[in-house]
This record gives structure tokens, sequence and C-alpha cells, in this order.
């Protein structure tokens, strides 16, 4: 990777190649920017134009699309380009006083760049390694784990003396699985290859009758039954059927899919492939978040040994007629592009904004065509099932959740890391299992999930009591959950894709009366701002982004009404800023500063 | 859309709005089968000539008791949907004192002051003041076009513009940047000014602005304040597609 920027020259021959590389097809525009950055440290304007002629595009959807994505940078950056994992996890283990140090020891400002060009130091939304934090991702590819004073401080010397990121202590890089429970999911995996064989030899029909079966829900959040998302598709007709999964693992505490992209790779693919057969799909595509950028080489050695092994590509394991292959999309730092449709416009080198529904993506998804979205975990469900059988999958769980979870568990606990459960599995169990003592608070699911407080530990996770997409974020009784609840209302905030009003205005708004209420102006006022706020962006919104956004906003007040209301100047309303405070520059320019130089109540 | 209701079979098909019913053409949205017969659900981003956005969520209504945008719901027979309740009007003044405390709206300097669809509605749902603190963006103005004055301060992200310049003018002269509450209108060309593009004054995309963004140069205060499209008679009661 080059570390040191170069100027673009006009028609720079590897922009040129570049989109040739891709076709110059225009929905490669998210995947060129991303490798003309990972080339060139930015994006100047000129290379914009250069992009948006060889794909025919207009420069201002070219800008519109780089100025989406939160790790596109229309502005110079840092040779070294260093952005702190900012989830509330990685703020309880002092990722904050260890970026303020960093910045210290290279006297560069957050969100700025060094005068020498050399670094720039920032913080970005959850990059997935709670369970190893404090995390940082450098230059948008490498990630750094478990920070602490001595590592800040010999990356500062490293970065001081511009020794490149290849050689840094490799130590540092390191990832690890922390798989603290596996069921069916995170344990041994099937030879690849396996489930596959089984799927073609059931046929497409008698497979898809196994996913209904089965009662899978997609794993992903939503939990819309996965078989019935297959039929819906398998039964539009179309030129193409496409298959995709969605590892944009974004949601803030969720950690387990790329322990499955790590460990379980095969299992993915060949869950893809399958839903391929079913549907009758050529085309397959595989979303993964930009944070996870690292893992890319490594899947696309696993992709290219099962093209050489007949499981991937024409004639797939010797029937004719069944030609599926799989790339792998990137994406550039975009909490929504979670959301499917989000997705797929991302997929076709758009801005990130979800789509108005219907049509679903079964009718009519990428590129037009029946399209079906399914989660990492859902796709390894699918080998599983592809293997022992719908009936064996609805055995385990409950009747209305079948199978098993994998909970990304961080925060205050002795073992975080990934613990797979089946359905109808008590929060307490949970809690026990990984250590957690004098628990105040349990985040289930992310921020867009509950927060539940320890009278609702005998809770179950389930479809049908307490729902989740994997992120199991515990907080102690030494946590201020107003400071939680505030960390959120910032994320959403920085993600909202700033389509539809309630969403774009009403997360700065509640960012706004959140940090009046810390900075000790709030009132009573205030929090009934906020669940006016709540009640508006939960019905009105374009998206769920919106809709969820102040779930923990509400969560919080409604179970932790001390920690706001501690922050309470008065019960009425309080301006947001001090009045006698706004004097002071007067009082310096007259030299005064007796009592008649400040408002009556302030002497 | 089609201003006519087309019969068949001598009934026509019709969904409950506020208690009254309302017939409506087959691939009809809500919005789009009340318009056409006068009926008024407040919108901003919607225009009857072009395809649903659903973003500026004005047009929030319930439809069988859940919450949806009437002009991306599809309308069916039987629905019963409401829109001109207490609690809906109170979303909608909501989500206009958002915009208009996102952007830089000074109402009495605006040439579009009167002719204001953001103006009227907040007129139409009661809207006094802000409510919220002001945002005050530091938005820019460009002037630079020898037509058309382009002040983004009062822009609200309908995105009609961005539409009609590319469907209707062939241009492509508007785009979308940013994201969040930095959400800003974008200009196509390398200098970024509406100066250095293909914008005339008679393309749609002059026209159809619904706020004071893209207005007309040499045509301030033709028409003088309080003789304005709105300000005789409330926009409720001009709803396009009106046949009176």
């Amino acid at each position: 990777m080059q570390i040191h920027p170069q100027p673009l020259v006009s028609g720079a021959p590897d922009v040129m190649a570049l989109l040739a590389r891709h076709g110059n097809a225009p929905q490669a525009l998210v995947q060129v920017l991303r490798e003309l950055q990972a080339q060139q440290g930015w994006l100047p304007r000129d290379a914009l134009g250069q992009i948006a002629a060889g794909l025919g595009l207009t420069l201002a959807h070219v800008e519109g699309v780089a100025g989406f994505y939160r790790f596109f940078h229309t502005e110079p950056v840092g040779a070294y380009r260093v952005l702190f994992s900012d989830n509330v996890t990685d703020r309880l283990l002092g990722s904050r006083a260890l970026m303020a140090d960093l910045c210290r020891r290279l006297g560069v400002a957050p969100g700025r760049l060094s005068g020498d060009g050399r670094v720039s130091v920032d913080t970005t939304s959850c990059t997935g390694l709670c369970d190893q934090g404090p995390a940082l991702l450098i230059n948008h590819h490498q990630v750094v784990t478990r920070l602490d004073a001595a590592r800040v401080a010999q990356m500062a010397e490293l970065i001081r003396k511009r020794v490149p990121v290849e050689q840094w202590p490799p130590a540092w890089f390191e990832v690890q699985d922390n798989i603290r429970r596996a069921d069916v999911l995170l344990g041994a995996a099937n030879a690849p290859g396996d489930a596959l064989r089984t799927a073609l030899a059931r046929g497409a029909e008698a497979m898809l009758g196994e996913m209904k079966r089965s009662n899978l829900r997609g794993r992903g959040g939503a939990g819309f039954m996965t078989g019935l998302k297959w039929a819906l598709c398998r039964e539009t007709t179309g030129a193409e059927h496409v298959v995709v999964c969605n590892a944009d693992e974004g949601e803030p505490g969720t950690f387990k899919d790329h322990v499955l992209l790590r460990r379980q790779a095969d299992a993915v693919f060949e869950g893809m492939t399958i839903a391929a057969h079913v549907i009758g799909a050529r085309i397959g595509l595989v979303y993964l978040r930009g944070e996870y950028r690292y893992l890319l080489e490594a899947l696309q050695a696993v992709l290219q040994r099962r093209r050489d092994a007949g499981l991937l590509g024409r004639a797939i394991l010797g029937h004719a007629g069944f030609d599926f292959d799989i790339d792998i999309h990137v994406g550039a730092g975009a909490y929504v592009c979670g959301e499917e449709s989000a997705l797929i416009e991302s997929l076709e080198g758009k801005r990130g904004t979800p789509r108005i529904r219907p049509p679903f993506p079964v009718e009519s998804g990428y590129l037009g065509h029946p399209t079906i979205v399914n989660n990492v975990e859902t796709f390894c469900a699918a080998s599983q099932i592809a293997l022992q059988g719908g009936a064996w999958w609805a055995g385990i769980g409950t009747a209305k959740s079948t199978g098993t979870k994998i909970h990304s568990v961080s925060g205050d606990c002795d073992r975080p890391g990934l613990y797979e459960y089946p359905y109808g599995t008590r929060i307490g169990r949970i809690l026990e299992d990984c250590g957690a003592r004098d628990t105040q608070a349990v985040q289930v699911g992310g921020p867009s999930g509950v927060c539940l407080s320890a009278f609702e530990f005998g809770r179950r996770i389930a479809f049908e009591d307490v729902p989740t997409a994997g992120a199991f974020m515990v907080f102690d009784r030494s946590r201020d959950m107003f400071e939680v609840a505030r960390a959120f209302a910032h994320f959403f905030a920085h993600e909202s894709c700033g389509f539809c009003t309630p969403c774009r205005v009403g997360t700065a708004l509640v960012v706004k009366r959140l940090d009046k209420l810390a900075s000790g102006q709030g009132s009573r006022y205030d929090i009934d701002v906020l669940f006016e706020l709540d009640k508006l962006m939960h019905t009105t919104t374009h998206c769920g982004l919106g809709a969820t956004a102040c779930n923990p906003l509400r969560d919080t007040i409604l179970r932790f009404r001390p920690a706001y209301e501690q922050r309470l100047k008065s019960l009425y309303f309080e301006p947001g800023f001090d009045l006698d405070a706004e004097l002071s520059i007067a009082r310096r320019m007259t030299g005064r500063d007796d009592a008649g130089a400040h408002l009556e109540n302030k002497a | 859309m089609s201003r006519e209701l087309h019969q068949e079979g001598g009934a026509w098909p019709s969904f409950s709005l506020d208690g009254e019913e309302v017939p409506f053409n087959p691939g009809d949205t809500i919005l789009q089968a009340a318009t056409r017969v006068g009926r008024y659900i407040p919108h901003l981003c919607w225009h009857p000539d072009f395809p649903a956005h659903g973003s500026c969520r004005l047009c929030s209504v319930k439809v069988n008791g859940k919450p949806a945008g009437a002009c991306t719901a599809k309308a069916s027979a039987g629905l019963d949907v409401e829109s001109d309740t207490e609690e809906l009007n109170g979303h909608r003044k909501t989500l206009l004192q958002m915009l208009f405390v996102e952007g830089n709206h000074f109402c009495p300097s605006c040439e579009k002051s009167g002719n204001c669809l953001l103006q009227a509605t907040a007129y139409e749902m009661g809207m006094e003041g802000p409510h919220f603190e002001e945002f005050y963006p530091s938005r820019p103005v460009d002037a630079s076009h020898p037509d058309i004055l382009l002040d983004l301060n009062r822009c609200i992200l309908c995105e009609l513009c961005v539409r009609a310049s590319r469907d209707v003018d062939g241009k492509s002269v508007f785009a979308i940047g940013g994201h969040g509450i930095h959400a800003h209108l974008l200009v196509n060309s390398a200098s970024g000014r509406l100066a250095d593009t293909a914008m005339a004054l008679d393309d749609r995309a002059a026209q159809i602005c619904p706020v004071g963004v893209i207005l007309p140069k040499r045509q301030g205060f033709v028409t003088p304040i309080g003789q304005r499209r709105f300000d005789a008679i409330p926009v409720s009661e001009q709803v396009e597609g009106d046949p009176s």
C-alpha cells in the first residue's frame, strides 16, 4: 500500500486503467472511488471529473456520491489517516483519552490535518472490535486492536519517523475470534461443498421446502422469514436474479459477522450458492463494510479456491446450467447501507439512500433484477439447514424463533466475545456466562435495539420477546446511562443519510438537546421536547434509521430518569446559553468586574 | 399523473379519507387520488408531474392506523386514511419548524414570500414560531448566472429541481451532496457555479422550486406582497388538479 499520496496528474493513466478494469460501468463508481483513494490518499476534483467522464455520469453526481460516504475524502488528508473507533464500548475502555494522547504527541488537533500533511486523527463509528478494543483504523485498511498508552506512545513515534504501516509490530494487527460459546453455527466447519451437494441432490423446490420448514428468520434485525423471501424472489420473473450477502455489519456493538467471515467463509458462500440454486441466480454480491477491508484478500482467496473446486463458476458441481459467481463490493463508511435498499443503491454506485418500498428487492433489486438480501449469519444457517434439514433447525430454539443466535458481547464483563445460544435464552444467563457483575443495563441489538435494566434480565432473546441483530453491550452500575444515550444520539446524527426531514433535522436536534443537558443548561422542557422528537421520528421517517434513532433515548429516560434529572438546572425553560457569561467580553473591555457589571443574581 | 378519473364498470373504487370517500384510478397513490378530487394533504416535495420522492414527510398519514406517506402509499379499495387530525397536523407543524430552523428563512426579505409553498403550508398548519433553536448554517448564494439566482439558504432538499433538470430538461444541472444535516444541493459544473451550466430560464428546473432558492433575476417584487398566490387563498384551497 502506498503511504505517500502522489499528486494526480490530469488524465493520469491510472484512473483510465482503473475505470477499464471495472468495464467503465457506472455501478462500479463506489469501488472506483475507493480504489483510487487507496492509490492517491484522497479524491481530487479533477479525478472526479475524469471518473464522471469515463463512466458517463455528471461531475455533480460523482461529487454527490463521494461526499456521501464517510471514508471518502475530497480534501487532502494525512499520509497516515488514523480513525479511533468511537463506539461507547471503546469509550468505556478509554479510547477518548488515548486519542487525546496521540493528538498531543503528534501536535495535531482531532479532525484536522497536521501542518506537515503527515497525519490526521479522528473518530469513526464502531469498527466491530468491541471485544478487543479500544480499536482504530489506519488508512481505511488495517485495524489496530487492544490499544493502550504504550501502543499509542510507540505509534506516535512510528508516525513521526514515517515508518510504513506494514512495518509496525504485527501483534498490533492481531484480530481475535474470542468464541466463548459455540453451537451449530460457530462449531466445527463443514467440509466445503457438503451442504451444496446435499442441496443440489434435494433439488431447488425441495430445498426451498426445507427453508420454509426451518422457519428461519433473517438475522440482520428485521426477522423476515427467509424461506418466504426466497420463494417471493424465485416467483418473480426476470432476466437475472441476484443473491446479495449483507456483510455491512454496522450496528455498533455487533462483531459476529467478521468472525463468521474469517472462520466460516465457506459456509457463508455456500449458503449464497444454495440460495442462487433456489432462486435461479447467476449473480452473487457480498457487501463488505469498509471497516472490514482487511478481510478482503482472504475472502477473495476462499472464492478462488471454491472456483477451482467447481463450487462456483460455470456448471457448479457438474450441474449443467447452474452458473453462479460471487463478487465482493467494499463499502466506504455508511451505517445506513445496512438497510437492504440503501445497500443495493450503494452496490449500484450511488448514494446509500434507502429506496421507496414497495417495490421490495425480491421484485426489483440490484439493477432492477429480483434480488434477495440476507445477513451473513442467515447464509451460514441456510448451509446448516441444507445439510441437516428444516425440521432439525425448527427443533432448536422456540416455536416462533427457531435455531440459534450469535451474540456479540462487550462492555463491562470479564469475558467479552461471541456467545451462540438457542433462541429463548434468558438475558441473565448470558450475563452470568460472560462474567458480568453489578450490571445496571444491557443494550440488546445495538443503539437501534432496546436498553434493558436489571428487573428485565429474566426476559428472553426471541423475536417474540427481546429481538436482536446480535449486539449485547453490558453496562455496570458505575456507568452513566445518560452519557450512553448521548453517545448513541451522536452516532445516529453522524450516520443519518440526510434524505428525509425528520431524521436529518431530528437527529441533529436530539444531539443539541442532549448536549445542552450535558452542559448543565437543561430543564424539564428539554426532556419534553426530546419525547416529542422521539414520537415524531418514530412515525414519520423514510426508513428505520430515523425511526429507531430515539430508542436509546426513550429507553434510558424511562428506566434511568435520575441520570437525566440530576442534569436539569430548573424544572422549566432554561436557555442554552449563560446570559451573564455573554457579558464577559464587555466586562473585559471596560476593565470592570464589580457587582454592577454582572446580572443581579450572579453578582 | 392522469388528471381524469377513469370510470370502470359504473362505479369507482374508493377509500376513506377522514371519513369521506375518495375515488381512485388503479395505480394511484393516496396523494394522487386525493389531489385529483381537490382534497388537501399537505406536501412539499411532491408534485403531480413527477413520481413520488418521499423526503419531506409532510404528507404523513395513517393508513388503517399505521403511519405511511400519502405520496408513496398506493390507494386501494376500503382503506381508512386519516390525515386532517390534531396529531398528524401537529407532526406536520414540527416538520415545518425543522425545515425553517435548518435553513435560513427570512420571509420578509424573500422574493418568494406569498408564492412560497413552505410559508403557505406553515400558515396552514398554524405555525407561529420556530419552536427549535435556529441552526443558522453558512450557505452560499450563487448569483453567477445572468438570468437566475440560486440562494441555497432556503433549500429544503425536495429535489424537484434535480428531478426536473434530469427528467424533463435532460440537463442534470443539479445533484445532492454531503450527508445528514450537511446534505446540500450541488451544481454540475467544474467551477460548481450555475453560470457554467446549461441552465436556462425557460427550463422546467428554473420554475419548479417550491421555495425561494431558484429565482429569475430582474423580476423582484413585480407582484406586490399581499397580491400573491397564497396571500388571498390558503394553500389548502388551491389543490393541484382541483377543477374549480
